[in-house]
């Protein structure tokens, strides 16, 4: 029993996540999976309208699933649906987030009109939208790195109702429910305009003034152009695509409309409508147009939805929880069952956020790491395979319980970077080489992972030493190797992206150095970890000196990944954050109690009372 | 019977002093400092800008603060942490060095870090920045200097040639009196302003007596702070009177902010003056044919800045046609020109113009020390495997019963 006990969890859990990659069913009578597959240009990459759905409702409320104000709840991609063509019923979920207590206040809500206490509908906030305007222009006038929690509420707010507001006047145009009515109308003109016999204002008809009202309309939608779900002559490259408004446009101009324009006008007809069967068809119909023309686009945003709806790093992180428990345990119970049960279950979930880092790659074409998200993945994503690697040579339960701190931490820091946005945005002109991103960037990633590793370590190390009498002198001086190794493979790589963040630097900016806040951070990692080898090889540490300096490097790991880029100076700050300073400060005090904590003289630590040393 | 000889206490001292210099301590303290350093430094950018902490922080001996009215000096400045470090390295390695294949690695590091704090002093020394601006259709042979500026006397009297005769800024804040072969009339610099605006002069305004010149007689220029924010210039402004044989010829308000230079006669030559940002000259000249801000579809997001030009040397040898775009920039007769940015509507493109003679530097250090961890590291590796072995051979037969050292 005890032997098959770790392939019996690892096949459990790999059965549990092969029911995640199953294709989602459908829900109800409409086809919101086949919609939600659908190709759209966004930020100038193609992506499928549920990756639309699911970042847009992100970044309004942190998570991706809606309530109805009846108590159902809804997938992404048909939440978009309705913000698209039933914007009156849209308005009235709860999607916006509000933590704020003086915004809160401004907009005249109480925490129990909210769901879950923070979220409100548009519906709710209407009267005082006016007031919220006014707000965060006067919050526009002052310097980003001035303004306070509540100016920089306000801003977000209102760029999120602005985003909010562009979906839903991207497909239909706002307050005219008789918008579709009237663009069949003006799609049975077609024939007449291309020909040259366009309604004239003289004709007697009321087909004139209905098609100059039309033409306006659509340039009016034009103007919001975040959503660019129209392809023109169906060949998918970015420059192909348009606006509906824009391709509608040119069919009132020429007679002449792009059949994927068309399209979106029937599913909108339908959806609006309620029409089931005339959505899934149109659904379908659009699929086949597109799948003729533009296949490696359309399977591209297939196993993009299949990866959105899987959430492969939301079950890489359940996985590393319970392995990290099993670690944990296996020091004080059935040691070997449970080493052996976390080593496999950290396997499993090390494979599944492999499978997701590449899936990443592959959508973007793109080494794995692009900007803050990716970087999170990958950082946790080099640990835990440092960590397997230790565990294999020591078998001590210490390998899995590090890379199931890191390996979990790192995705709950990747799930908050993913708040602000798609995680797979373009890359700007200068960081637009994927080989100073694969060789610099990758490289000092590593060295951010070995560093942490390291630190964590060390973590192991004091606290097991202090707080429990676990940490026998085998297992600790096998930490303290660990230890030194990690840090000496931290020190090789974070030198090496160091330099090679040089030579781009050169190559770009005409300058090898600039003491720029980033350059800094990875300096200050260097310097950090050639103190710590210094330090061991003049003998000035021995263990317990070794895992308090390795501490701090946690520390100084952290300024360097995230705290400059709260500075919000100099050319890499890309990823200004405010909500993370909080979370710094808490990790960095954290980080000082424990190393409080290793000051403690070793003759009070539980592993060694009573021992002479 | 013996004698012990006793050092005399200076020696005593000298021998303690070179302990020091070539101990691991005095690297640690001093790794300690430079992280210190670097740390406030980087805090201090939201405040000073990046050019201002690079001159209080780096390149300088001892980094000063302002408390009331005097300036005490706070920490140690990154020419001295660095010339220690570099000191305490060399003299660690001369002191000690002894050639083994089991540090060969870490000698190869510590070498190519000489190299990198050798090559960064150089830089500092040696580097000279410039940006070079072309319109669509414009040729320049010239680049202009980023935040030094120089007053200029041309002789334009000859229409084949321009005599220059260019006063850096220093000098005219100084107010010394310049007297130059060249010139037929002295400089006598009356006022300087490091940064400055242009008002109009109000009629009948007491005062400074109104500058001669047709700037003078419109305008004022009044002092302003300067300023080290990166996206702020500083607008330099003076006064400055000329003399010649027969006496004054006049005084003229010259300003970076004027957009021509003024003109005037003496002797029958024409000239004409001007403050303006200090130019250096190319062996080249460059022609912008067409700048390119592509951006990806249906967004603001740059996708990529290039410059097509056309290069031409004054010998003819060299014209023909070349692109700068990003991270690829031209390197071309010990310069390195970069896309450094764009104006105007993108119809004016921006390059920096880069003369580093210690450029190469880096690399070679970047190589030896990559070399040489690449080295240790599989030094290190291989050994801790074999050791793996044998540990694991030797418990094969009996049980280790080494105690290893705690705290």
């Amino acid at each position: 029993m005890k032997k098959y006990f770790p392939a019996a969890v690892a096949l459990l859990t790999l059965a549990a996540i092969a029911l995640t990659l199953r294709a989602p069913p459908h829900s109800g009578e409409y086809d919101i999976t086949g919609f939600g597959r659908l190709p759209t240009l966004v930020n100038g990459r193609v992506k499928p309208l549920d990756t639309v759905a699911r970042t847009t409702l992100l970044m309004l409320q942190g998570r991706q699933r809606v309530s109805t104000p009846d108590g159902g709840s809804l997938a992404p991609a048909e939440w978009l649906l309705d913000v698209f063509f039933r914007p009156d019923l849209a308005d009235t979920y709860q999607v916006f987030e509000i933590v704020q207590p003086d915004l809160l206040g401004l907009l005249s809500l109480g925490t129990t009109e909210g769901a879950g206490g923070k979220r409100f509908s548009l519906r709710q906030m209407a009267p005082k939208l006016g007031e919220l305007e006014r707000q965060a222009r006067l919050a526009d006038g002052v310097e980003s790195a001035l303004r306070t929690t509540f100016q920089r509420a306000a801003i977000q707010l209102r760029s999120g109702i602005l985003l909010y507001q562009e979906l839903q006047v991207s497909l239909m145009a706002p307050g005219n429910h008789d918008f579709f009515t009237e663009v069949g109308r003006i799609e049975q003109m077609l024939p007449a305009i291309a020909a040259g016999r366009a309604p004239k204002p003289g004709d007697g008809t009321n087909d004139a003034t209905l098609l100059l009202e039309m033409a306006t309309t659509f340039a009016t939608m034009e103007r919001s152009v975040y959503l660019h779900p129209v392809t023109q002559d169906g060949t998918g490259v970015p420059s192909d695509w348009k606006t509906f408004g824009g391709a509608w446009s040119q069919a009132v101009a020429t007679g002449r409309v792009a059949p994927s324009a068309q399209a979106f006008v029937g599913l909108g007809r339908a959806w609006h409508g309620r029409d089931a069967e005339a959505f899934n068809r149109a659904v379908t119909a659009q699929h086949e147009l597109l799948a003729r023309s533009m296949p490696a686009v359309m399977n591209r945003c297939g196993v993009e939805f299949r990866f959105n709806s899987a959430q492969p790093f939301y079950s890489a992180a359940t996985v590393y929880v319970i392995a990290l428990l099993f670690g944990v345990i296996s020091w004080l119970r059935w040691g070997d069952v449970l080493g052996r049960s976390a080593l496999a279950l950290m396997l499993v979930a090390f494979g599944l956020s492999s499978v997701g880092i590449v899936t990443r790659m592959w959508l973007e074409s793109r080494p794995p790491v692009t900007n803050l998200y990716s970087s999170a993945l990958f950082v946790g994503w080099g640990a835990v395979l440092l960590c397997l690697i230790l565990e294999k040579l020591y078998r001590n339960g210490i390998g899995s319980v590090a890379g199931g701190v890191i390996g979990f931490a790192t995705l709950v820091i990747a799930h908050h970077l993913a708040l602000g946005g798609d995680t797979m945005e373009m890359m700007r002109a200068v960081l637009d080489s994927n080989f100073w991103l694969a060789t610099h960037v990758v490289t000092i990633a590593i060295g951010y992972s070995a560093t942490f590793l390291a630190g964590f370590l060390a973590l192991i190390y004091v606290l097991r030493g202090v707080l429990t009498k676990s940490l026998d002198a085998a297992t600790a001086s096998s930490l303290n190797r660990m230890i030194y190794g990690i840090v000496c493979f931290a020190t090789l790589f974070s030198f090496v992206g160091t330099i090679l963040g040089g030579i781009w630097a050169d190559q770009s900016w005409g300058r090898f150095w600039g003491w720029d806040p980033k350059e800094n951070g990875a300096l200050l990692i260097v310097l950090w970890n050639a103190i710590l080898l210094h330090a061991r090889w003049g003998g000035y540490v021995q263990a317990r000196g070794l895992a308090v300096l390795a501490l701090f490097g946690n520390i100084v790991t952290a300024w360097s990944w995230f705290g400059v880029n709260m500075l919000g100076v100099g050319l890499h700050s890309y990823g200004f954050m405010d909500a993370a300073f909080w979370a710094l400060v808490v990790f960095v005090v954290s980080q000082l109690a424990v190393i409080l904590m290793a000051a403690l003289p070793v003759a009070r630590w539980r592993s060694f009372r009573g021992q002479r040393v | 019977m013996s004698t012990t000889v006793r050092p005399s206490p200076v020696q005593e001292t000298l021998r303690d002093l070179r302990d020091c210099i070539v101990s691991m301590k005095l690297t640690l303290v001093l790794l300690a400092f430079s992280m210190v350093l670097i740390f406030a430094a980087t805090l201090d950018q939201v405040n000073l800008g990046i050019w201002a902490v690079q001159e209080k922080y780096f390149r300088s001996f001892l980094v000063s603060t302002q408390v009331g009215p005097a300036v005490i000096p706070v920490f140690p400045g990154g020419y001295l942490v660095g010339g220690l470090l570099l000191i305490n390295l060399v003299a660690a390695h001369v002191y000690r060095f002894t050639f083994t294949w089991r540090k060969s690695g870490i000698q190869l590091v510590h070498f190519g870090l000489i190299v990198l704090l050798v090559g960064e002093l150089l830089t500092g020394l040696w580097q000279e920045d410039a940006h070079l601006r072309l319109n669509q259709g414009e040729t320049r042979n010239y680049a202009e200097s980023f935040r030094e500026f120089e007053v200029v006397l041309t002789d334009v009297t000859d229409a084949a040639f321009d005599e220059v005769v260019a006063i850096p800024v220093d000098l005219i804040a100084r107010k010394t009196p310049i007297q130059h072969p060249k010139l037929p009339f002295k400089v006598e610099p009356k006022t300087y302003y490091p940064n400055s605006t242009l008002v109009a002069r109000r009629a009948g305004a007491s005062g400074v007596a109104a500058p001669g010149g047709a700037a003078g007689e419109q305008l004022t220029a009044v002092p302003q702070a300067v300023t080290y924010r990166p996206n702020e210039d500083n607008v330099p402004a003076a006064i400055i009177e000329l003399t010649g044989p027969q006496g004054a010829l006049g005084t003229w308000l010259v300003s970076a902010e004027l957009p021509v230079p003024q003109e005037f006669t003496q002797a029958g030559r024409s000239w004409r003056i001007a403050l303006r940002l200090k130019r250096s000259y190319l062996p080249v000249s460059l022609t912008l044919l067409k700048f390119s801000h592509d951006r990806y579809a249906g967004t603001e997001i740059p996708k990529n800045f290039s410059s097509r030009l056309r290069l031409a040397t004054p010998d003819g040898r060299d014209d023909r046609e070349v692109l700068i775009y990003m991270n690829n920039p031209l390197r071309y007769g010990g310069r390195t020109f970069y896309q450094a940015g764009f104006q105007n509507n993108d119809r004016t493109t921006v390059l920096q113009v880069v003369r580093n003679p210690s450029w190469l530097l880096p690399y070679v250090a970047c190589t030896l020390m990559t070399l040489g961890l690449t080295v240790q590291f599989c030094l290190h590796l291989f050994g801790f495997i074999r050791k793996r072995r044998a540990a694991a051979a030797a418990s094969a037969s009996s049980r280790p019963a080494a105690q290893p050292k705690l705290a």
